[in-house]
């Protein structure tokens, strides 16, 4: 009797662990077959994105060769370490691009990328991923509208710390009625990546540079 | 559900209208809501779904005589997460923007319950090909919802049909979609959750009407039209 049940059980053991040692192999084959093609899809798609906000008359080196990893900071909004993606020109820094959280977004966090020059001023801002309202506060979206772009040419020099705000905190950033706090918390993210910039230039300069991203 | 002779017709007639997953059963509701905001994202994910339903059902019903009953809902549901992971890993490398689009929803069809409802209902108790069929024709009634559903929100809200479809089949056809209002300002509401349901609430209502109208013309009595087996909602 016991036999029986031992026997029963372990045959159906035996049939799941079959299965599972199949479905794991043609897992781990689709895997393989599929990760170079989505790293190297990825790698085009932020690319292309950074391509967006960092003109290519401003560098001549392999951005993702000159990618280095910068430690948390409460500026960007981060809390692990993210890559920045080092620009040069002959050799001479001309610009980095950030990956920056705006953590105060309408529904939780708003993932940006943002490009200084080495004089300080903003080349560019783009969304890469955000929860915001659809038909209301997605317009930071570029596929939706343009605003995103008031960011191009700004600079801490240029503009004091007091106006950078939306305008309706008293700043001198437009906004669209109806939708203040994604915007707000845009411009808080911006921002805050330029007195990081400000400060952190040399540093970010002179990180070496990241092997990992290298090795593929 | 399992007759001695299987009639395709039935299976076809039964997947897109009389027990469709979308406005009859109801089951798989949360996608169906989620990602039928324009006519690209839903026609996309129910293509997903019924490509991962015509192989989840061919391959239980190829294996159902060597799975002991009391194992078969783990080793369904290890067949269907194994589709859904090689499918969501092909889409990733393959079709990245739909993909980051339709996000979260192409992992969860292993938990929509019409996968593993129609692998325990039909394919577990009838022969491969009308299986595959089976799953086929039910994932693609549920695509034809989906279509229909983000068709009436993507005109009554955005205006256009086709927006997005750019990320499915590439730039090329960016000039497929159809601006249906020009200078339109959006109407929210049918973009948002709520918009999902009110839809789905017309088109359970428009569906009801055609068939009662169709039984009156008959002069059926309508018994045909009982729920369906309720499968493992």
């Amino acid at each position: 009797m016991t036999t029986s049940i031992l026997r029963h059980a372990s045959a159906s053991a035996g049939i799941l662990t079959a299965f599972a040692v199949v479905g794991t192999t043609l897992l781990a084959a689709t895997y393989l077959v599929t990760s170079p093609i989505i790293a190297e899809t990825e790698k085009q798609a932020k690319l292309a994105l950074i391509g967006q906000i960092l003109p290519a008359t401003l560098h001549d080196n392999d951005l993702f060769k000159d990618s280095a990893l910068l430690p948390p900071a409460m500026e960007l909004g981060n809390r692990e370490t993210t890559p920045v993606y080092r620009a040069l020109k002959d050799g001479k820094p001309s610009a980095a691009v950030l990956e920056v959280i705006a953590p105060d977004g309408y529904s939780g966090k708003i993932r940006l990328i943002v490009a200084i020059k080495a004089d300080g001023e903003v080349s560019g801002v783009r969304v890469v991923t955000h929860n915001e309202t659809p038909g209301l506060g997605d317009y930071i979206e570029i596929a939706k509208n343009s605003w995103i772009r008031i960011f191009e040419g700004k600079s801490l020099s240029k503009l004091a710390d007091q106006d950078w705000k939306v305008k309706k905190d008293g700043g001198k950033f437009e906004h669209m009625a109806g939708a203040t706090v994604t915007p707000r918390a845009v411009v808080k993210a911006v921002h805050e990546s330029l007195k990081y910039f400000a400060t952190n230039q040399d540093r970010i300069f002179s990180l070496p540079a990241n092997t990992q991203e290298q090795a593929d | 559900m399992s007759d001695d002779t299987i009639s395709y017709k039935e299976i076809i007639w039964n997947g897109i209208w009389k027990n469709n997953a979308g406005i009859v059963t109801l089951l798989g509701l949360c996608p169906l809501l989620a990602v039928s905001s324009t006519v690209v994202n839903g026609l996309s994910l129910g293509l997903a779904t019924a490509l991962v339903m015509a192989c989840s059902n061919g391959a239980v019903s190829v294996v159902r005589s060597w799975v002991p009953n009391e194992i078969r809902i783990p080793v369904f549901i290890l067949i269907i997460a194994v589709l859904v992971t090689i499918i969501q890993l092909l889409m990733n490398a393959y079709m990245q923007p739909l993909y980051l689009v339709l996000g979260i929803f192409v992992p969860l069809i292993v938990v929509n319950c019409n996968v593993l409802g129609r692998a325990e209902a039909f394919a577990s108790k009838n022969p491969v090909m009308p299986s595959v069929v089976d799953g086929f024709m039910v994932g693609f009634g549920l695509t034809l919802t989906l279509g229909v559903l983000g068709a009436m929100r993507e005109i009554i809200g955005k205006g256009t049909l086709f927006s997005g479809i750019d990320l499915a089949l590439g730039e090329s056809a960016k000039g497929l979609v159809l601006t249906v209002f020009p200078d339109y300002h959006g109407f929210l509401l049918a973009i948002l959750p709520p918009g999902a349901f009110l839809g789905l609430g017309l088109l359970i209502a428009g569906k009801n009407w055609i068939d009662q109208r169709a039984s009156k013309k008959t002069k059926w009595q309508p018994n045909s039209e009982l729920r369906p087996s309720p499968a493992t909602a």
